[in-house]
């Protein structure tokens, strides 16, 4: 079966998605990852969502889902590289990714997760719950 | 892409029966839209659209089909879907179209968020005898 794969780039985890998402595949990223958080004890995880020419409400519910649990297990998720149609259309649907921070690139998303680790080492990092989500309820 | 090809193009009819089949539908929607001259922008609506109808086609119908038809209205061209199943139905319409509102633990933004990603928009349906939605994007 086909997986995604995850690299350690210093203190954070890096996931390219290539291909078309499908289901299985999904799944899977959200296992094989939080497994290589709670090994690694990487404090930051990097979507890189570039070559997506869509994300629907499953993907996006993914998206939501692998943040809420890298929080848990003390890593915090940016969503880099969503293409502009794919923002615009996102927002359309409804779905507007309240619990991922996200990036234009993988360059800036990194250099957020650099300043979360500075600016608290230990238990008291400013994440992405610190004042960053959008306001407003999507029902 | 070659010219003078609408006739072949015409129509084609996908099954709708795995999350594979999902993939598929998105991968021949696009091609239609690329071909149709609709923008990167409507390009990903539609096929966004697509993604979570063939979604709601597979899941909460239990599977069916999709009829893809690249139209054309004088110099207008475009992409028409037509999802069909003979699952449950859907008893409330309008209850269904509401964002927020879902029987099976989504997000409940697929039917009414595909709407607002096209142009045109008919829902039919009816306990017992199934649903058909069909949705169109125009450059
Ligand atoms: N083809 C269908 N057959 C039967 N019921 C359907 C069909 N499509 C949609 N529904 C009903 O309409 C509801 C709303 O659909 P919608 O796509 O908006 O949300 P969802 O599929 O529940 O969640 P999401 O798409 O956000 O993951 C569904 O929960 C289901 O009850
Ligand atoms: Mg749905």
């Amino acid at each position: 079966m086909d997986r995604i794969p995850i690299l350690k780039l210093g203190d954070a985890l890096l996931v390219t998605i290539q291909v078309d998402m499908h289901d299985r595949l999904a799944a899977a990223l959200e296992e094989d990852l939080t497994e290589r958080i709670a090994a690694t004890g990487a404090k930051g995880v990097l979507i890189d969502i570039s070559s997506l020419g869509i994300v629907d409400s499953f993907i996006g519910r993914m998206l939501d889902t692998v943040a809420a649990v890298s929080r848990m297990l003390g890593a915090d998720t940016v969503v880099v590289g969503m293409r502009p149609a794919v923002a615009i259309t996102l927002v359309e649907l409804g779905l507007e990714l309240k619990g991922v921070r996200t990036a234009l690139n993988v360059e800036r998303g990194m250099a957020l997760i650099g300043r979360w680790l500075e600016d608290g080492d230990g238990d008291e990092r400013d994440g992405p719950a610190a004042g960053d989500a959008n306001d407003g309820d999507g029902g | 892409m070659a010219t003078g090809d609408d006739a072949a193009r015409g129509t084609a009819v996908l099954a709708i029966g795995s999350s594979d089949d999902v993939v598929r539908v998105r991968q021949e929607v696009r091609s239609r839209a690329v071909a149709a001259g609709l923008g990167i922008v409507d390009q990903t609506k539609i096929v966004t659209a697509a993604s979570e109808l063939a979604r709601n086609t597979l899941i909460h119908g239990g599977g069916g089909t999709v009829r893809v038809e690249s139209v054309s209205q004088g110099v207008r061209r475009g992409v028409r879907l037509t999802f069909e199943d003979h699952g449950p139905g859907i008893p409330d319409i309008n209850q269904a179209l509401k964002d927020g509102f879902t029987t099976g633990g989504g997000l409940g933004l697929g039917l009414g968020g595909s709407k607002r990603l096209s142009n045109e928009f008919e829902i039919d349906s009816a306990p017992g005898r199934g649903t058909r939605v069909t949705i169109a994007r125009w450059k």
